[in-house]
């Protein structure tokens, strides 16, 4: 039989045809019906425990649980049934009885599966009475991760993540009947570099993050769709945000590239967008230092450099740029005599998840090395500083400059500088241009897989800062070379046109997911 | 035998013929028996025929589901393209069941040989007979036998000088009930926690260490070599009753009759003689009033139904019960049903796995609300609730633990409701100090 062979059967009165060997439960999200459920996850083994997603299947005598049943030809699946209900009513108020119901100061209150369903079809009052309910204390695992027994339903989640995807079976379920809880093992912390996915895959508030602990609630959040800065890997991510703060970044499901993990070096890059050390308007070097004014004048400075500029142009770079940003960069920078080179922490020794093929905490520390490599900047950082002293121009792109000496670009003919903060040797710039960072503006990645992938803008700028593609886009303007951008999907239209590493893209084939550049092409040479 | 009395002229011995004898245990008091001939025999033949004997004898699962034993072994894979494994289920755990223990205290070279031949017939490498942890006289006697058989050549590279091998190991549990279900036993074996598995896929495709397996009950296993040496239709004509229950059935029993003990009689043997006769009848002069016939998780009888009950699985499921394992707890008149019930629904709250909702929350709750009950704080609506927990437990989770629990619950209720309302309405008074609740 073939592995593509479709079934087709009837859920909830709507015919779908899906592979053969679907589990009901992926079935039904064909047919538009979300199964309630607990312990399954699309990326754990089938525990079938929680017995959540029982479910009417014509001519079978008992409820079958949708996360265990493969389809069949034929086969009539009710999942909003009398019977299915009454069942998972049952199964809610089981759940319940031994809850604390303290949502009021649960962090999990307002994305809680448990509350969800309860609301949704659970019983409105209890009939467990004045029965004293389990009362186990919170208990540290260690790494990010608290346990709070008392609002545990034992789906198991954590502990089949532990085993069979991270491959370290720190988690256990201690005891037996309803003094059951999640143990731990006696000699370890949940320290594993991916452990913090527990805490997501927990679909009630019992595995929580020290980290976003009380932090805000739910119903606050914004959410959007981003890509972890913290290697090259490239895990999409979900960036929430409240009051134009990042609070918390959380893995986005991505079969291809992370499937439904992140690790917890990756969770922790929100802290540096939201630095308060940033740039908040243009500055131009005037003979009492640098002194703030619009950008009106600011780009006019900057061009005017630009186009009086004599000799090499280098462009110091950095490879948590936004592709789009590295392109109109070295495009800004003009022809055959351009230096473009940036630099990339690499910590030895990869953290690999080892149930997901290729995934792991990457040596390579930045988002976008293989996005600057494309577009044919070097790592050859220190050589290109010291060439910086005889350019006619430097361009810095975000690069924080760490090491660079105060006085090494003061020899430089001109530097203008864009960055989100202003390190000391990068007070010697003629112009400053504030910039967005990753959370605050649109732009795209490239992934050590060559694949391009987009993130968006999750909060506003600080003060007057723009998005890199903008402030190039203005600059090639005013030189007549392109430009200006409305929006970063322009910018990246240009690039697609020009760069034929990127041809035939477009934000919208990219779309939330990414899409891998073509087969790999010499570097291209930026046309002057 | 009705071990430790006599045996009564009623029974039917195959099994407990030597039950009581300690020259039985030995290999050459087993051999003087006419012990090995059956797996001798065995080894001659193919695999295959001994599968069609077992089928036709129509021996069924003494653990307590009946399932066909050779249609069972029939389900291992024909063409082996991995390493098979029989296990024996001797983790008799089932409360008021205690006929396994006997085999292997009293026959452990029976059970030795029983597993070579089943082992023989579903082309297994090794054996893996799983004792419940408590039992510690049992292991020495088995752990003793099977060394002995080794020694003798009747186990290991060359059995029985056939050349063939048999690997044999004895497991012990560590004490939950849990793991005498085949797929959390099979768990336990692999040293996981002993969580019942879901099945589909069934052992035959997928058991122990993940390769077909047939699992099988020390009794239903203690019957093959009887059936080898005695043929299919001699098994097949130990019946009273219903053609589809054939053989002899160790019945365990206990509580409130003259003499408990062992008794093994023909299929389809009345319950009421068992009782009256074997077990010489209530003690003291009282009168019955209840019985559970299958070991604790089957539903109770009342008098009558006792009364009417013929030993067999359909004569039990003519009842409203089932024949289980074969342990029969018998209530006299004195009993307190509603405490009776809150022990067992307590010893299944106890052993739950904890693994499915209904059963880890369900079998507690039921629990509290019967002890509520027996302290005389019952509410008239606990009835009603106890049979809508009873319902959402049955029939829902990944094992039968916890229908087993309300099985009890339930038919407790419906055949003594009046006790439970005189709780309720304290015409009962609670039970007194001392009184374990």
């Amino acid at each position: 039989m073939s592995e593509h062979e479709l079934v087709s059967l009837t859920i909830e009165g709507v015919d779908v045809s899906v592979p053969k060997g679907t589990l009901l439960i992926e079935a039904a999200k064909q047919a538009g019906v979300v199964v309630p459920h607990y312990c399954y996850h699309p990326g754990l083994p089938v525990a079938g425990v929680c017995r959540m997603c029982l479910v009417e299947v014509e001519k079978t005598p008992k409820l079958q649980i949708a996360c265990a049943t493969p389809v069949a030809p034929g086969m009539v699946v009710r999942v909003m049934s009398p019977p299915a209900l009454e069942a998972r009513k049952g199964v809610l108020e089981f759940l319940l009885i031994n809850h604390p119901l303290d949502c009021p100061i649960c962090d999990q209150a307002g994305e809680c599966e448990l509350q969800d369903y309860v609301f949704q079809e659970g019983r409105a009052r209890t009939r467990y009475g004045s029965f004293a309910k389990r009362f186990n204390p919170v208990e540290d695992f260690g790494g990010d991760v608290l346990y709070v027994p008392n609002r545990c339903i034992l789906c198991t989640r954590c502990v089949r993540f532990m085993d069979h995807v991270a491959d370290d079976s720190i988690l256990n379920v201690s005891e037996r009947g309803d003094r059951a809880l999640i143990g731990i093992h006696g000699d370890r912390a949940l320290d594993h570099p991916w452990a913090g996915n527990v805490v997501d895959l927990c679909p009630v508030g019992s595995l929580i993050s020290k980290d976003f602990l009380h932090k805000a609630r739910a119903w606050e959040l914004d959410r959007t769709a981003s890509v972890c800065t913290g290697c090259s890997q490239g895990c999409n991510v979900t960036l929430d945000t409240r009051q134009s703060a990042v609070v918390r970044a959380r893995p986005r499901p991505n079969p291809d590239v992370n499937r439904y993990f992140m690790c917890d070096y990756g969770r922790g890059q929100y802290r540096w967008m939201n630095g308060g050390d940033r740039i908040e308007a243009p500055l131009l070097a005037e003979r009492d230092g640098l002194v703030a004014t619009d950008w009106d004048h600011a780009l006019a400075r900057a061009a005017q450099l630009i186009k009086g500029a004599a000799g090499r142009t280098v462009v110091l770079a950095s490879a948590r740029a936004s592709t789009e940003a590295l392109f109109l960069a070295r495009r800004l920078a003009g022809g055959s005599s351009v230096t473009g080179a940036f630099r990339v922490e690499y910590v030895p020794g990869e953290a690999p998840l080892s149930g997901v093929p290729n995934l792991a905490l990457r040596s390579e520390r930045a988002p976008n090395a293989t996005g600057a490599r494309v577009l044919g900047y070097t790592e050859a950082f220190d050589a290109a500083v010291r060439t910086a002293s005889e350019a006619g121009l430097v361009l810095v792109l975000d690069e924080p400059l760490h090491g660079v000496p105060a006085n090494t670009l003061a020899g430089a003919g001109m530097v203008i500088y864009l960055g989100t903060v202003l390190p000391e040797a990068a007070r010697v710039a003629r112009v400053v241009l504030p910039i967005a960072n990753v959370a605050e503006e649109d732009g795209t990645f490239v992934n050590r897989d060559r694949r391009a992938q987009r993130y968006f803008q999750a909060k506003a700028t600080p003060g007057m800062a723009r998005p890199a593609w903008w402030v190039l886009g203005e600059l090639l303007a005013e030189l007549g070379r392109g430009g200006p951008f409305a929006t970063a999907a322009e910018a990246f239209d240009l690039l697609s046109r020009e760069d034929p590493s990127f041809a035939g893209l477009s934000y919208a084939t990219l779309g939330t997911q990414g899409v891998g550049l073509p087969a790999a092409r010499p570097p291209v040479v930026v046309p002057a | 035998m009705g071990y430790p009395h006599q045996p009564h002229a009623k029974e039917t011995v195959v099994l407990s013929q030597y039950f009581g004898d300690p020259e039985a245990r030995t290999y050459q008091g087993w051999v003087k028996r006419g012990g090995y001939a059956a797996l001798r025999t065995a080894l001659a033949r193919k695999p295959a025929e001994i599968v069609e004997i077992v089928k036709e004898s129509g021996l069924r699962g003494r653990g307590g589901a009946g399932f066909p034993t050779g249609l069972k072994w029939s389900f291992m894979p024909k063409e082996k393209s991995k390493p098979h494994y029989l296990c024996c289920n001797a983790d008799e755990s089932e409360p008021g069941t205690f006929k396994d223990r006997e085999i292997m205290r009293w026959t452990p070279h029976g059970l030795i040989e029983a597993c070579a031949i089943a082992q023989y017939a579903i082309q297994a490498e090794v054996t893996y007979i799983y004792i419940r942890g408590e039992f510690t006289e049992p292991l020495a006697i088995m752990q003793r036998a099977l060394d002995e058989a080794y020694r003798e050549g009747v186990l290991g590279a060359n059995a029985m000088g056939t050349g063939k091998r048999l690997d044999m190991y004895l497991h012990r549990g560590a004490g939950a009930y849990i793991c005498g279900e085949e797929t959390a036993l099979m768990n336990s074996i692999e040293g996981r926690r002993g969580n019942p598995r879901i099945r589909p896929p069934f052992p035959a495709a997928v058991g122990v260490f993940g390769m077909p397996t047939t699992i099988n009950n020390v009794e239903t296993l203690a019957a093959v070599p009887h059936i080898l040496n005695r043929g299919a239709a001699w098994y097949k004509s130990l019946c009273l009753s219903n053609p589809k229950s054939t053989g002899t059935k160790l019945f365990s029993v206990c509580g409130h009759v003259r003499r408990p003990g062992n008794y093994e009689v023909t299929m389809g043997f009345p319950l009421k003689d068992l009782l009256y006769d074997l077990c010489g009848g209530m003690r003291g002069g009282r009168t019955l009033k209840a019985c559970i016939p299958g070991g604790s998780s089957v539903p109770i009888l009342n008098r009558e139904e006792t009364e009417s009950c013929l030993l067999d699985y359909e004569g039990c499921a003519t009842q409203g019960t089932m024949l289980g394992s074969g342990g029969v707890i018998v209530f006299d008149d004195s009993a307190d049903m509603v405490y009776q019930i809150m022990r067992l629904a307590r010893f299944y709250a106890h052993e739950s796995c904890a693994q499915c909702t209904q059963c880890r929350e369900g079998t507690a709750w039921v629990t509290k609300i019967l002890q509520r009950i027996l302290a005389g704080d019952g509410h008239q609506k606990d009835l009603d609730l106890l049979l809508d927990l009873s319902e959402q437990m049955t029939g829902k989770t990944i094992c039968v633990l916890s229908d087993s629990c309300a099985a009890p619950v339930v038919s407790g209720i419906r055949k003594f409701r009046q006790e439970f309302e005189a709780y309720l309405t304290g015409a009962r008074r609670p039970a007194g100090a001392g009184v374990a609740v």
